[in-house]
């Protein structure tokens, strides 16, 4: 097991603690039927709309297995690198609850359909960590209680109860919040390329259940607790920091932790308890008889791997070797696939470094502002190819080039034509911009001794060329012309 | 005309061709003997109506030639099979009058060929007896009874009502399921056969589940053909049961009377239990006889883990059926009683809706899955049931072709002779038949001979899986050996 960073370590009132993370995520399987029936599992339909007899545990109803189900599992262990096992088994875990119609939830326990596998994470800083995996299984979700609906009643959807899900669950591998968080974006990027779960938090495509506990810098591992169901990333890390802070405390003054299930209470920030180890279910796991061994055979596997998009970790080397992108940019650039996507569209035939400060220092600007997604973006990667080579061979300089990316964001078409239309061109003609140069050098006689003295003073003069030719003239020739007049 | 209802389904299949009689004149005759053996209790629901609509719909299709290989026979189905539009209740109070809006595959098969649906029969509830007398709509009564004797004997169970309604000549044959010996206990019991094909043979689709990897679908018929005419249509793949097996359905009908010279008969000596009747002894001993005149060869036999089946069936038929038996939570249909919170709702409708013998096999399945308990109990029955499987298989590949047991360790018994304190009394019962469970294999129940008391006697036959065929051929030459004897005289009639 890995060791934390110094700065990753929590300062406490007896000195500096470790936190240990490790994280079970449940993962919508991208699917439009359900794991064991053929209902639909669109979200946001009329309760209980998507609901077959399998789901509602009609009396003699047997589930079947959705092969497509099994086959993203087998497909995000593939992304995962992970070992698929040939042979895995669905289990009952049996509880009470109503909107667990079956009284049991089918599962894998004892034998996953993926074992141990591994996610590489990237830090901002350049610094990167292994996080392991120590298996995915499918399972069943669960339908939804709705308690507001009926002053002595609660009522049941069960549009969800049936959905698939991939548990996804790590070894303790994680050391800070920055870390976890870190550590479910890459996750959730590789799952959204795969195209096995849409990640949507909000919808409640991807939760987390979150294990925390703390020790001293080297020591053993300490009791830990499990925050349940976090469903945003800034919750996972203010789970984490709140709970890993209060173990901290409750241990520094001399108490024990005791081994419990706790929620996130997003409102007040903190964690509280839900149930102690003691009010633990006995989920009486078995194997299912009502369904066989899943049996995968190598073709099928094969067959899926044949089909594998590159993945975050393959394209940014690629970006950085192929294409001379730093490793920030590289990762910034392929932490969305819909990003990627945009970023290689745009690349293509075109100077990758232009490419990529066009997404990175024009585009997300503009979309975060606006809250608008890359796939959306006003501004088309073909739109803004033309911009790029509009000022590659240039005809527009930089300047016009962000004018014209504001215009085609609003009004749309072709950029090429809008240049053309609008007079936007670039002036290179020298006789027209030495006019203007002469003009304003007459009329600034002061300027110039300034400029002759300090040559940091020619800036003024740029300003005020670019200014009169409404941005059109080429910064270079300017600078040129205006170099030999003021006998620099 | 001759009384319809004495007909053989393969004599009344035969007239209806034949136009000797029609469809509605098989139904009203079994409508009325319904009606006047309501004292067996074997329905628990009658569908004359139902009966009568779908007796017209095949007369149609009769005259048009169009007629289905069961079509126009009137049969009565264990309420245990969910039909569409007709009460299903699993004998259970929890299920209440929850009305299916969909069809279980066995029945659907069965309407698919032409049959016509009677009514419901009685069982054990959630087939949870070897007795009828867990019904919560009593017990049934089974149509023989002890010469010179009125006290009421059971038909056996679970399938106690569609046996004792072939048995009485209520339908041509009904539809059973066999747990661990629900079909074939209550056949023996009443004279009837009873045949629990090979798992996976019978869509469990739409059947009430007691212990899925046990449960299998089979008929009642009160000759070895019927059973094979019956099973045919029952049987087939269905892509909704994943445990259903992708085989081709034979003609089993082609097997009755088949010579069964040279076939190699097993017989068990770990069978030979402490105990026994002498009459039981015997009929095994004759039974053997009669194979060995129609040239078939006999070999004794060892199926050393026979003893642990029955402690490992109940185990891991409870444990699976308290898992089952979750979803009568009173959340979405059939009983509720209503609780102060959500868990007293479901003590309070489960204690209502269960009976005794249910509850006890939930409590037992419950714990022997409990953390802690799990490996000392259900991992344990796994192993031994391997060790089951593994005892046949190996009895197979010495080049046996079936084996003959007797069915049940005694002739039916009186109602509440063994419904008392010691539940382990009446799993007994099972003794014979749960291995055939245990492995997956076909067994079949053929009546064999009447003992001292006047009552029927059954001999059963276990075959290779999915080799019903060697079942029917040599449960044939029982048949034919120990001749048909007369049915119960009517007494319920009086």
């Amino acid at each position: 097991m890995q060791s934390a960073k110094k700065s990753k370590l929590l300062k406490g009132a007896t000195g500096e603690w470790e936190v240990v993370i490790g994280m079970e995520i449940h993962a919508q399987v991208t699917s439009k039927a359900k794991l064991f029936s053929g209902a639909s599992t669109a979200f946001g339909g009329a309760p209980n709309s998507h609901v077959s007899l399998v789901d509602a545990a009609m009396p003699g109803m047997l589930p079947v297995i959705n092969e497509h189900c099994v086959a993203q599992a087998v497909r995000t262990g593939l992304g995962l690198k992970a070992k698929i096992n040939r042979r895995s088994v669905f289990d009952r875990k049996n509880y009470f609850y109503p909107d667990l119609p079956q009284g049991y939830q089918i599962s894998q326990y004892k034998s996953p359909v993926v074992g141990e596998g591994k996610v590489t994470v990237d830090m901002p800083d350049g610094e990167s960590f292994e996080v392991g995996i120590e298996r995915l299984h499918l399972e069943q979700d669960a339908g939804k209680s709705l308690h507001d609906q009926h002053p002595a009643y609660s009522y049941v959807d069960l549009n969800r109860a049936g959905v698939a899900l991939m548990e996804i669950v790590t070894k303790p591998d994680i050391r800070s919040a920055e870390d976890a968080k870190a550590f479910v974006s890459k996750l959730r990027s590789i799952l959204r390329y795969l195209g096995t779960c849409d990640g949507n938090m909000e919808e409640g495509s991807l939760r987390a259940d979150v294990n925390v506990s703390v020790r001293k810098p080297g020591a053993g591992l300490n009791t830990r607790c499990e925050i349940k169901n976090v469903n945003s990333i800034r919750f996972i890390g203010q789970a984490i920091e709140s709970e890993a802070r209060r173990q901290i405390e409750i241990l520094e003054e001399g108490g024990a932790i005791e081994q419990e299930t706790r929620l996130f209470d997003a409102a007040k920030g903190e964690t509280r308890a839900m149930r102690s180890k003691e009010e633990a279910h006995d989920y009486r796991y078995f194997p299912d008889p009502d369904l066989l061994p899943l049996e995968i055979d190598e073709a099928f596997v094969s067959s899926i791997a044949a089909t594998l998009p590159e993945l975050p970790d393959e394209k940014k080397a690629r970006f950085v070797k192929e294409l001379g992108l730093s490793a920030y940019d590289a990762d910034v650039l392929v932490s969305e696939r819909e990003t990627a996507e945009y970023f290689e569209a745009l690349a293509k035939g075109r100077d990758a470094k232009a490419a990529a400060n066009f997404v990175i220092n024009e585009l997300f600007g503009r979309l975060n502002k606006e809250g608008t997604a890359i796939a959306e973006s006003p501004v088309s990667a073909a739109q803004a190819g033309a911009i790029l080579d509009l000022v590659a061979d240039g005809t527009i300089s930089g300047k016009i080039a962000k004018d014209l990316i504001d215009i085609v964001w609003i009004e749309g078409g072709d950029p090429r034509a809008i240049v053309e239309k609008r007079g936007l061109k670039q002036v290179t003609d020298t006789g027209a911009i030495e006019k203007v140069i002469d003009e304003i050098i007459a009329a600034n006689p002061d300027k110039v001794e300034a400029a002759k003295a300090k040559p940091q003073a020619v800036g003024w003069f740029v300003g005020q060329v670019m200014k009169a030719t409404g941005g059109k003239a080429n910064p270079a020739a300017v600078n040129e012309l205006l170099k030999k007049k003021l006998g620099q | 005309m001759a009384d319809l209802t004495s007909l053989t389904l393969a004599e009344a299949r035969d007239g209806l061709r034949a136009k000797k009689f029609s469809a509605r004149e098989i139904a009203d005759a079994h409508i009325a003997a319904i009606e006047r053996a309501r004292g067996l209790n074997a329905f628990v629901m009658e569908t004359p109506e139902r009966a009568q609509a779908m007796a017209a719909a095949s007369d149609q299709r009769i005259a048009k030639g169009e007629a289905g290989s069961l079509e126009g026979l009137p049969l009565a189905i264990k309420d245990l099979f969910c039909t569409d539009g007709v009460r299903t209740t699993a004998s259970s109070k929890i299920l209440g009058n929850f009305v299916p809006n969909y069809e279980s595959t066995v029945t659907g098969n069965l309407w698919r060929d032409g049959a016509v649906l009677l009514g419901k029969t009685n069982l054990d509830e959630f087939a949870m007896g070897s007795s009828n007398e867990t019904s919560c709509f009593g017990p049934v009564q089974n149509p023989w009874r002890r010469k010179g004797s009125n006290a009421p004997l059971v038909p056996g169970g679970s399938s106690g009502g569609s046996a004792a309604a072939v048995a009485a000549q209520l339908c041509l044959g009904a539809t059973g399921t066999d747990t661990g010996g629900s079909i074939r206990q209550p056949a023996a019991f009443t004279g009837t056969v009873g045949i629990k094909p090979t798992y996976g043979r019978c869509s469990r689709w739409g059947v009430v589940a007691f212990a899925s990897s046990l449960d299998q679908a089979g008929p009642f018929a009160r000759t070895v053909r019927d059973a094979a005419i019956l099973l045919r249509s029952m049987s087939g793949h269905d892509p909704k049961d994943s445990t259903s097996a992708d085989q081709p359905v034979p003609d089993f009908e082609a097997a009755v009377g088949k010579s069964i010279k040279g076939r190699r008969i097993g017989i068990p000596k770990e069978y030979r239990v402490d105990n026994m009747p002498a009459e039981v002894e015997a009929l095994w001993r004759q039974g053997a006889e009669w194979l060995k005149a129609a040239g078939a060869e006999l070999v004794e036999i060892s199926l050393p883990h026979t003893k642990y089946a029955l402690p490992a069936y109940y185990i891991v038929a409870p444990a699976e059926a308290s898992s089952n038996l979750a979803r009568y939570d009173g959340v979405r249909y059939g009983l509720r009683v209503e609780g102060g919170d959500i868990t007293d709702m479901y003590e309070q409708t489960r204690s209502a809706g269960f009976g005794a013998e249910v509850k006890r096999r939930v409590l037992i399945g419950t714990y022997v899955l409990s953390a802690g308990y799990y490996d000392a109990y259900y991992l344990q029955a796994q192993k031994v049931r391997t060790l089951i499987k593994r005892d046949f298989e190996e009895v197979f590949a010495k080049g046996v072709d079936a084996i003959l047991t007797p069915a049940t360790p005694s002739a039916a018994f009186a109602v509440g002779e063994k419904a008392g304190a010691d539940p382990v009394e009446m799993y007994l019962n099972d003794i014979f038949t749960v291995t055939v469970n245990m492995a997956g294999l076909p067994g079949i129940a053929v009546p064999a001979g009447i003992d001292g008391a006047g009552l029927p006697l059954g001999l059963q036959l276990i075959g290779r899986p999915f080799d019903e065929e060697t079942l029917f051929s040599v449960g044939a030459v029982i048949e034919q050996a120990a001749g048909r004897f007369p049915p119960p005289e009517r007494w319920w009639e009086r």
